[in-house]
């Protein structure tokens, strides 16, 4: 038998079980994404009767003022310091999970560290509003313990976001590093200790090279939606809550410019492509 | 190109045909959140008097209610319409003529408002005037000894921090106007409002977009002074009893009139006719005033039925306010376009 034969034969047995997958996704993601990237370049929706031609201006809209230059580059910026944030707090929190707790525990912080996404995203945005807020949860709460009065005002501000964000995505790198982390043998460590390594040299030369695909993994997975939120900065951000995710959303739903709300979240989807091509080789060697 | 068009007519057809399968008695209605339409007690008496059965839906900005009408044709028998947006409503073919005889209260409704050539074109009618109200300042009263009288309120150095206004070019570009002393619909000096706008921005605490982010502003005591809607700031003091009071400025307001329009396809017009006719029944009215808290009625019986000294009778039908306010006229998409670049810009600048 050829391999090639082989291959087929492979194959056509998997067919049934592949074609469900792919027929949803041709159908749910590449339809209307495909019909999202033609609106994109008309000039107005063909909807009640009214005229329309291809056009390339939503795309030099972008380039025309530094409007969306300034907020693509204060939206790229949020998503480094989330991602950063989420990696700071996920990656001790999934060693911990992975390597210091067993049995029961490992369960129960595992299942604390899941919880948020079992909650509706709205639900968190808004419970964050009440804590941080002046008067809120964490003013009162901190005032009660302290022997003098501190004022917590962190509502509608730029910490806000974060904090919101942090806590949404901060799961995603926990369960990445700590996929990664238990995959990582505990006799390797206990070699490189009976070989001399100081923990920092542990972490730094063994577990952290071993752990990057997770960390790697982790801050793609956050950093993309990122890019791109609009509900936490409009809820939490307050005045300074204008982002490019903002502003596509004002597109669709506030002013009905579709095609131009269409060609800035294409242009955002080609610089997150960009960033991620261009830092591959960096991820790569780091990885080895 | 024949493809979208194809995609967009199935949808279309999927859409109008669930629209079918509901019962023909229902009668969908598209308006502001707890604006009056969706009064449960209302709903109730309506339902029981003519067998129709309302559904509300609710947008929280007019180009969401335009966007609603244009992406579910055939779904909804009456929509609320500010009467400066109903031009394009029209234009756009998403609203049809009301024949007014149908509507027996109609009739009462003050002749300058009925034959707004703003809702009437080649002689039909395609909105039929319900409550005008004012787009002015609103104040949380714990924070004041004395109310203020001038819009300058919300540029004092005092109340930085606590001052909110709507997310919304049109509006924050027509209060540029007023508190820069222009003509809201003959901007001739913009330099002049964005450099009023641009001097408030670090006095906000946040952007409302819905009545209920501006109650829960006060009733957290987080702001002293803001952008409110007349009817709203009545709202949460009947309804909410929030300690909150209008204030009219005196370099202006801007006057808005709101209008009940049947949108095309709608499969329920009979409903759609007994429902505005009750909307601008007085006795509704006088209920929704004393009960919840509501704009001017543009039916002069219903604003008749009401106490003599009430605020809607007393202070918004005096002459002396009526010298201050300004209509809103409709506005071009060019000026919509122009006015949102430059909201967009002064959002950014904050940072």
């Amino acid at each position: 038998m050829t391999s090639a034969q082989a291959a087929r034969k492979g194959i056509r047995p998997a067919l049934p079980l592949l074609a469900p997958a792919y027929l949803w996704l041709t159908v749910a993601i590449f339809l209307p994404l495909s019909a999202m990237a033609f609106f994109s370049f008309m000039t107005d929706l063909p909807m009640a009767g009214r005229e329309w031609s291809l056009t390339l201006k939503n795309y030099a809209a972008f380039f025309s003022t530094s409007l969306y230059l300034t907020l693509l580059w204060s939206s790229l910026r949020l998503g480094l310091e989330v991602t950063a944030w989420c990696l700071v707090i996920g990656f001790p929190a999934a060693y911990v999970l992975a390597k210091v707790l067993k049995g029961r525990a490992r369960e129960a912080i595992f299942l604390l560290v899941i919880l948020p996404f079992w909650s509706n995203g709205l639900v968190r945005i808004f419970s964050w509003a009440m804590v941080l807020r002046e008067g809120g949860i964490l003013d009162t709460a901190l005032n009660a313990v302290l022997p003098f009065t501190v004022s917590i005002d962190l509502m509608y501000s730029y910490p806000a976001v974060i904090i919101g964000l942090v806590h949404s995505y901060v799961p995603y790198m926990v369960l990445t590093c700590y996929l990664t982390l238990q995959a990582i043998d505990d006799s390797l460590i206990e070699a490189a200790r009976s070989l001399g390594a100081s923990r920092r040299q542990v972490l730094r030369r063994l577990i952290l090279p071993l752990a990057m695909p997770g960390i790697v993994a982790g801050a793609v997975l956050i950093f993309v939606p990122v890019v791109g939120s609009f509900m936490e900065p409009r809820i939490l951000g307050g005045r300074t809550g204008t982002f490019y995710g903002t502003v596509i959303e004002d597109q669709f739903v506030a002013v009905f410019n579709w095609p131009l709300g269409a060609a800035l979240s294409f242009i955002l989807l080609a610089v997150v492509l960009l960033i991620l091509a261009a830092s591959a080789p960096i991820l790569r060697r780091a990885q080895q | 190109m024949k493809r979208s068009t194809r995609l967009l007519t199935v949808t279309a057809l999927l859409a109008s045909a669930l629209t079918v399968s509901a019962s023909a008695a229902e009668l969908h209605v598209l308006n502001w959140k707890g604006y009056g339409a969706d009064e449960p007690w209302a709903i109730e008496a309506f339902e029981k008097a003519t067998g129709h059965k309302v559904v509300n839906d609710f947008f929280n900005s007019e180009q969401e209610m335009l966007t609603k009408l244009r992406t579910n044709p055939g779904l909804y028998d009456v929509v609320m319409i500010n009467a400066a947006f109903t031009g394009q409503a029209i234009d756009e073919n998403l609203i049809q003529p009301i024949d007014t005889s149908k509507i027996p209260n109609a009739a009462d409704i003050s002749a300058e408002k009925a034959q707004s050539p703003m809702l009437n074109r080649d002689g039909k009618t395609f909105g039929v005037p319900w409550v005008w109200g004012l787009t002015a300042l609103a104040i949380n009263d714990k924070s004041f000894d004395t109310p203020p009288t001038s819009i300058s309120v919300m540029w004092d150095e005092a109340r930085k921090g606590r001052v909110i206004i709507r997310d919304d070019a049109v509006e924050a570009i027509q209060f540029g106007a007023i508190a820069s002393g222009q003509n809201i619909n003959d901007i001739k000096d913009m330099e002049a409002v964005k450099a009023k706008l641009t001097s408030l921005m670090p006095q906000i605490r946040t952007f409302w977009s819905s009545e209920n982010d501006w109650n829960q502003m006060v009733a957290s005591n987080q702001i002293d002074v803001g952008t409110y809607w007349s009817g709203s700031a009545d709202r949460a003091k009947t309804q909410f009893k929030l300690p909150v009071s209008l204030v009219i400025p005196e370099e202006g307001a801007v006057a808005w009139l709101d209008a009940f329009s049947v949108p095309v396809g709608s499969d329920n017009v009979e409903g759609a006719e007994a429902f505005i006719n009750y909307m601008i029944d007085p006795e509704f009215y006088v209920e929704w005033v004393t009960k919840v808290g509501a704009p001017v009625s543009a039916n002069d019986k219903a604003l008749a039925a009401l106490p003599e000294d009430s605020f809607n009778r007393a202070v918004m039908g005096s002459p002396e306010v009526a010298k201050r306010i300004q209509f809103q006229a409709p506005i071009t998409d060019e000026q919509r376009e122009s006015y949102l670049a430059v909201w967009q810009e002064l959002k950014v600048n904050v940072k």
